[in-house]
């Protein structure tokens, strides 16, 4: 049927006299079968346009979407540092760089050649060009160089015409205006790194830093800020056509420290060059005025790149310049030790303030013999004398008698071998050890670890920063705790408040009993550190002395009868320790002071402290905005 | 029929008349309809490449559209030209087209890693192209003289398969693989029209395969590759996949309705390849869905038909081939590009004829479309009786 109606129309095609001639029949049956195929394919290509475009359309016109638009972010500034009275320890400094933009010069090379007989660029300059030129888009300028000088720029600016292509443009940088002064605490920013990027993709940001140090990358998310972002349509080489859409960023936060630079410096000069340490402390409110770590590394050579014999002198210094000491270095506390160990025994009801003990010059136990610092001994000695005359053997009886757990508990409670949660991410909690921790490591505890312990040293590690904690925790009875940001954005929270901090557990006699013991350090006859009395009328100071060991003395050197450690090589001479607070009836500020390998802590750090303690008080009626109807004593 | 039969009278009445009536009166045996659908073809390009060029008939739909008026008198002018002479001028042609093939492989210019373009009247011309207007010319003219039943005898097809074997090759080294591709297409349709026995088809189905895989070999590095991404596309996003991927992209973002004139973000932003010559089918389809697009082929559709149509309409065998032969290479350009831009077949130069931006393409197209409609004007021209038809 089909079949005939088609040799019907076939007859219509053809006139009658060509149907006789077999090719125009087999030529007109092959055309229709061809014209079949064609409409066939073209059918297909059909269904798969409407597959492409109707079936999948949303897939793919998500696809053309993502091309065509580019989100960029904006870099926020990062926000400032300053310090308690608003001065600036950390700003950001415009960076005038020259940039080359490749596409609007003809012959790049060529360019560079003359720039840089204008304003000089160095090896690593140069193949940081060429790889920066190899893989940015034309259109993208690459850093000829920053940091440029007045000079340099009007330079730049004068040959204009022979460097086509050459623009200058404004960044920022960060800046340290007291360079090494604050470089613990304040820290310091780099470029950020892959993994940073990884995190955050606003580290991605040319000209964006990353706080790798100290306040700078505790706050790192406060100071950064929020980016901005601009949309943009691109075409397909990645050129800006519009801007669609922009939001400006935030910038970063500003952070007000709780040091005054004015102090910090003022005890920067006193240590001068020794490897020392220095925190002065509101012993109120636990602000930290100073915290100085001697010596010390230029922070904004990390944000340009550290040479290789800079980084040489740093690491190969004794005096350790980039270790933050005041909270990453760990000391043997000596006798300052030695009013924890009484709060332990007292608390522990163990010995009365009254109990007297003999000192012979030496206690011994099980067979080994513990030296006190005094050769002949100090006689029959209470709480009072022994905090005084720093009796050794009082000390070795007391822990003794008391075991370490209890000591290692009053120690953690007066801020002592534990973190603090200063803003500080190199801060390390020191140690008091415990037969627990020792079993941990695989060793036996002795009694003789008790004893030695009992005076300060042994695995005993203590950091500056604990040590001040500690003398305002004596001071004032409350847990106070250090902190480095007074502010943000100029807010104060309540921090400040010494109700803020709760009051220890333990018997305010027995807080009175040892500030007794300390003020007798400093200001009674025959106490450790007479050198430590203020010469401030009508104010005193209380403190403790200590000197650790960092080798053990053995008994050779001992009865050589002429040991001095004073003769010994520097390394191996004991640190001077120096914990105080003042003022002694209503105390104020706490500061605590190690010199390493200073030798005696009555004679080399006593003094340096009271001078500190010093440029603090009268530093005080200047600089300290008291608050209304707060009076000093309130601190009890 | 009978309101058309007193026209009729008087053009015969016209002829009769005065003989230089006669060129009128092939005028009016073009077929006016087929020649608007042309228009109607390159119309659509015109929209295209405006919109390509950024909103500007500068620099592609301004050009082009003076190549298509140049064109349109070429066609007409072929058109008036009877089957005697078209043979007349075959080997010539053809002969010119071999030449030019092999001067392009010597001295061509490079496009795109291949030799295709070469100088000539200062102008850049495309051998490749005329060389399929000149095979099918030049196949039609062979077949002609070659009777239905002369073709049983194999020897008779030797002759015509070198014809098309030759520019295969030298298209080949170029290497232009979508042009051999179609040369050798419209030489196989002219064999099957032409009435090659089946059994003759049967015996090349052995051999076909073994050629095309030496083919294969012969490929050049990029050919390969273009073969082997457009299997995985998206395994080579920014290469050779790049230009599928971003067509797909295009095709896919049009939608039904597409996303309005001058608005289609591909193409506006230059994320298409090529988006003036091989890739405008995804421009208008980009930006005028999938209606804009599906209406193009139709109109391609149409125009192929018709000239199949014309073919069989012909009563003599030269024209009924060199009109198949003319409207398997329309269909050919159509099916590769298109099959190319929407990623069903690896990519190569291959234009949308008439639409694309390009002189030799439009030029080649039109000069088929003059020798179609040649055809058509001379269809009941008893030109080259084969022999058996008067038995």
């Amino acid at each position: 049927m089909l079949f005939r109606r088609k040799k019907e129309r076939l007859k219509r095609l053809m006139p009658e006299k060509e149907q006789k001639d077999p090719g125009r029949g087999v030529f007109t049956r092959r055309a229709l079968l061809l014209m079949a195929a064609q409409t066939a394919a073209l059918g297909t290509l059909g269904r798969r346009l409407y597959d492409l475009q109707i079936s999948n359309g949303d897939h793919f016109a998500k696809l053309a979407d993502r091309n065509r638009t580019s989100k960029r972010l904006l870099a926020p500034p990062r926000g400032l540092i300053v310090d308690r009275f608003g001065v600036v320890v950390a700003a950001n400094r415009t960076n005038w760089r020259a940039l080359l933009l490749p596409e609007e010069t003809t012959d790049v090379q060529n360019t560079i050649e003359r720039f840089s007989a204008i304003v000089p660029l160095d090896e690593r300059d140069r193949s940081r060009l060429g790889r920066e030129i190899r893989h940015k888009r034309k259109f993208v300028p690459v850093m000829l160089r920053e940091f440029l000088s007045w000079d340099e720029m009007a330079r730049i600016e004068l040959n204009a015409p022979a460097l086509p292509g050459v623009l200058i443009d404004v960044g920022t940088t960060r800046s340290y205006p007291f360079g090494p002064l604050l470089a613990h605490s304040v820290g310091y920013v780099a470029p950020s790194n892959e993994q940073d990027v990884a995190k955050s993709a606003l580290l991605a940001l040319p000209g964006m830093r990353i706080g790798r140090a100290g306040i700078e990358q505790s706050q790192d998310t406060l100071l950064r800020g929020q980016a901005g972002s601009v949309e943009m349509e691109v075409n397909a080489v990645g050129r800006v056509m519009a801007e669609l859409d922009r939001q400006e960023g935030t910038p970063g936060d500003e952070v007000a420290l709780t040091i005054d630079v004015g102090l910090q410096q003022t005890i920067q000069n006193r240590i001068g060059d020794m490897a020392a340490s220095a925190v002065v402390m509101d012993c109120r409110n636990g602000e930290v005025l100073a915290m100085c770590s001697t010596p010390s590394f230029d922070p904004s050579l990390f944000d340009s790149g550290v040479s290789r014999a800079q980084w040489a002198e740093w690491t190969n210094d004794q005096r350790t310049p980039l270790i933050d000491k005041t909270v990453a270095g760990v000391y043997p506390p000596g006798s300052t030790f030695k009013p924890a160990v009484a709060m332990a025994a007292l608390s522990s009801g163990a010995i009365t303030p009254t109990d007297r003990f003999f000192c012979p010059g030496h206690f011994d136990m099980g067979g080994a013999r513990f030296h006190c610092w005094a050769k002949h001994g100090h006689g029959s000695v209470d709480l009072h004398l022994a905090l005084k005359y720093s009796c050794d053997v009082y000390f070795y009886e007391v822990a003794h008698r008391i075991g370490m757990d209890p000591i290692a508990g009053t120690s953690h409670a007066l801020g002592l071998g534990t973190e603090l949660g200063i803003e500080l991410p190199q801060q390390r909690p020191g140690l008091i050890p415990t037969p627990e921790w020792r079993q941990k490591h695989k060793h036996h505890w002795n009694g003789g670890d008790t004893v030695v312990s009992g005076i300060g040293q042994g695995f005993v590690q203590v950091t500056p920063l604990q040590l001040a904690t500690y003398a305002s925790r004596i001071a004032t009875g409350r847990a106070v705790g250090p902190h480095l940001v007074r502010a943000l954005n100029g807010d104060i929270g309540g921090q400040i408040d010494p109700q803020h901090w709760p009051e220890l557990p333990m018997d305010p006699k027995y807080f009175q009993a040892i500030r007794e013991g300390m003020f007798a350090v400093v200001n009674e006859p025959h106490g450790t550190a007479p050198k430590a009395r203020l010469t401030i009328p009508g104010v005193e100071m209380a403190g403790k002395t200590g000197s650790a060991q960092v080798r053990r003395v053995s008994r050779a050197m001992r009865e050589s009868g002429h040991f001095n450690s004073a003769s010994l090589p520097w390394e191996y001479r004991p640190h001077a320790l120096f914990i105080c607070f003042a003022p002694y009836d209503a105390p104020r500020y706490a500061v605590s002071l190690v010199i390493e390998h200073g030798n005696a802590g009555a004679d080399v750090a006593a003094p340096l402290a009271r001078d500190i303690m010093t440029d603090t008080l009268l530093r005080d009626p200047v600089n300290h905005r008291t608050q209304p109807g707060q009076t000093v004593a309130d601190a009890g | 029929m009978d309101s058309r039969k007193p026209l009729r009278r008087f053009r015969k009445r016209l002829l009769r008349a005065e003989p230089s009536f006669r060129i009128l009166s092939k005028l009016w045996r073009v077929s006016w309809l087929y020649v608007l659908l042309i228009c109607g073809l390159a119309g659509v390009g015109y929209v295209a490449l405006y919109s390509a060029g950024g909103g500007s008939a500068k620099p592609f739909a301004g050009p082009q559209a003076m190549r298509f008026g140049f064109g349109l008198v070429l066609m007409v002018t072929v058109a008036m030209l009877p089957p005697k002479a078209l043979v007349r001028v075959a080997v010539p042609l053809y002969v010119v087209s071999l030449a030019l093939l092999i001067v392009v492989l010597r001295a061509g210019h490079v496009g795109k890693g291949a030799e295709r373009w070469v100088m000539l009247a200062g102008t850049q011309v495309q051998p490749s192209e005329y060389a399929k207007v000149a095979l099918a010319l030049m196949l039609a003219t062979w077949f002609s003289r070659v009777s239905y039943a002369r073709m049983g005898n194999p020897l008779w097809l030797i002759p015509p398969a070198v014809m098309v074997l030759v520019p295969v090759g030298l298209v080949l080294k170029e290497p232009n693989l979508g042009t051999a591709v179609i040369i050798g297409g419209i030489g196989a349709a002219v064999f099957f029209a032409a009435g090659m026995r089946l059994w003759q088809i049967a015996l090349l189905a052995v051999p076909v395969p073994m050629l095309a895989k030496i083919a294969y070999e012969h490929l050049h590095d990029y050919q390969k590759a273009r073969i082997t991404t457009f299997l995985h596309p998206e395994s080579d996003p920014l290469g050779a996949g790049y230009n599928i991927i971003q067509s797909k992209i295009a095709l896919g973002s049009g939608g039904m309705w597409g996303q309005g004139y001058l608005h289609g973000t591909q193409g506006q932003l230059n994320f298409l390849p090529e988006k003036q010559t091989d890739f405008i089918f995804t421009t208008i389809a980009e930006e005028w869905g999938y209606v804009g697009g599906a209406m193009v082929i139709v109109l391609l559709l149409v125009l192929i038909l018709g000239g199949m149509m014309m073919a069989i309409r012909s009563r003599n065998r030269f024209g009924r081939l060199l009109a198949l032969g003319i409207s398997v290479n329309f269909f050919l350009y159509c099916l590769v590009n298109l099959s190319m831009v929407m990623g069903a077949i690896p990519v190569g130069g291959v234009p949308l004829p008439l639409v694309s931006y390009g002189g030799s393409a439009m030029l080649n197209v039109m000069l088929g479309f003059g020798l179609l409609m040649s055809v058509w004007v001379h269809r009941n021209s008893r030109f080259g009786e084969e022999p058996d038809e008067q038995s």
